[in-house]
């Protein structure tokens, strides 16, 4: 059962979650934001549309195809 | 550090899994690749809210016993650097590939297509929901409005309910009459009459379609017109894909042939370009079954086991007749084309709105007079959906196909520099 932070906030998660999950658990599910500055949420769920891209522990990974580890550091905005 | 293999197969979903069981007997070495953290592709994703059907744990349970086949998941294809050679990226590392023979099972994505709203948090594919509420995502208690157009809709409704969502809507663009003329046909694939009255659903409704997402900072509801008339419903989420499209960007970018918006293969399931087969999705869209049969053929005939292919045509032409049926009662009302507004963001990469790239005379010209399909998707999303508003052929992906780190492409060249 992995232990994580997502945006500063700890999270206990069922194993095989994935991180686009854990940050709709964690919070409103946002993933980025956008060039003009909206909030976007994962959209196609399958690794193409790149929406839920995030920072997991400084490197650039995609939240729906991301399963969730211990220690984990999840980041939304810069 | 790189790798070698005699046959290489890229996507470990039912095509994938099924080629590389097909040629493993021949003890080829054997590497699979794909780009989701476990095997079984979007058909048969795993996750804590999933269940996997037992055909899909057998196979996936065999594919991990064969000694002679590697399974990389979390690995995707960044370049094809040299002849025969991929270079490859997973979390940790990058490597190069070098295979003999190699078979495409890349799949396909949703039709995502552009509509006011669209990009608010809560709307997502159809498909996409399904995989989302699958590894995991909570719908406890929401309102669920599901739209477009296939039987990935009523997959989708069915997974959103049975984890506690209260379906409110599921919204078909297709008619009556080409809906009932397409189930009246299902008892020629009796496996597939069971699974549709299982999946029917009285929230149902034909000739209906997405107008817009409604909300400010999330989504809060929907305006769909249904059978002619405007109506708006409250809804938490807004599940909405237009069909699939093949993913033959790789296949493309390698040099084989496309045909229509597929990977051109012939009966051996062999593509335009010597030792390159296809097989599934990526070849036209046709459900598991299908994906299956093809997988088995194009690894019976990458390892010359031609005969033992030769005898799996017929149970290939007796799926290819209900994919042909699935695609036509599905067609896509033109109608639709008329969705995006002038502000309306068709590139969500760059935030490009229809305004600017419509009006161009094709995908090139829209590109670099607006940078719609340059950002981190590479065109995948926007690049479908013009394909279906104005007819555009997206140009062949030139690599990296997908955001990769500076080390990955350090693996190319491993000269020191003079």
């Amino acid at each position: 059962m992995p232990d994580m932070i997502v945006d500063g906030r700890a999270l206990h998660v069922a194993e095989g979650t994935t991180v686009a999950a854990a940050l709709a658990l964690a919070g409103d599910g946002t993933t980025r934001t956008s060039v003009a500055g909206q909030r976007r949420a994962p959209l196609c769920g399958m690794g193409i549309c790149q929406e839920c891209r995030v920072t997991i522990n400084g490197r650039r990974r995609l939240a729906c195809q991301t399963l969730c580890q211990n220690d984990m550091h999840v980041q939304t905005r810069p | 550090m790189n790798e070698y293999a005699d046959l290489l197969i890229i996507g470990a979903g039912p095509a994938g899994m099924s080629a590389a069981l097909a040629a493993a007997p021949s003890g080829a070495r054997i590497v699979v690749l794909d780009d989701n953290p476990l095997s079984g592709g979007q058909i048969w994703r795993d996750g804590p809210q999933a269940s996997l059907p037992k055909q899909a744990r057998q196979l996936r349970e065999r594919l991990h016993a064969c000694a002679n086949i590697r399974h990389h998941p979390g690995t995707r294809v960044i370049a094809c650097p040299g002849h025969k050679q991929l270079l490859v990226e997973d979390a940790d590392r990058g490597w190069l590939i070098d295979y003999d023979k190699l078979i495409l099972c890349t799949g396909a994505r949703e039709l995502l297509l552009p509509f006011p709203g669209w990009t608010l948090p809560g709307v997502t594919g159809a498909g996409g929901l399904q995989a989302l509420i699958k590894g995991g995502l909570p719908v406890q208690g929401e309102r669920v409005v599901i739209a477009g157009s296939g039987p990935l809709l009523l997959a989708s409704a069915a997974t959103a309910k049975h984890n506690g969502a209260q379906v409110v809507r599921i919204a078909e663009q297709a008619s009556l009459a080409a809906v009932a003329g397409f189930a009246l046909q299902l008892p020629r694939w009796p496996g597939k009459l069971v699974q549709s009255l299982y999946l029917f659903d009285r929230q149902y409704r034909t000739d209906t379609h997405v107008v817009a997402a409604l909300g400010s900072d999330r989504l809060e509801g929907v305006r769909l017109s249904q059978q002619g008339t405007i109506v708006e419903l409250d809804c938490d989420r807004l599940a909405c894909g237009f069909g699939l499209i093949p993913n033959v960007q790789l296949g493309q970018a390698l040099g084989c042939e496309v045909t229509g918006s597929a990977l051109a293969v012939d009966a051996w399931q062999a593509t335009s370009l010597a030792d390159h087969y296809a097989a599934g999705e990526c070849t036209g869209f046709g459900g598991s079954e299908l994906a299956l049969v093809e997988g088995e053929i194009a690894g019976l005939a990458a390892v010359g086991e031609t005969s033992a292919a030769e005898q799996l045509w017929p149970r290939r032409a007796r799926w290819q007749g209900f994919a042909r049926a699935l695609n036509g009662a599905f067609r896509l009302d033109p109608k639709l084309k008329a969705l995006a507004q002038a502000d309306t963001l068709v590139c969500r990469c760059e935030d490009v709105p229809y305004a600017a790239i419509a009006g161009h005379r094709d995908w090139r010209e829209a590109k670099l007079a607006s940078r719609c399909g340059m950002g981190a998707c590479q065109g995948r999303v926007c690049g479908g959906a013009l394909q279906y508003l104005f007819d555009w052929q997206p140009s062949p992906p030139r690599p990296p196909f997908s955001p990769a780190r500076i080390e990955t492409f350090l693996c190319v060249d491993e000269t020191p520099p003079a």
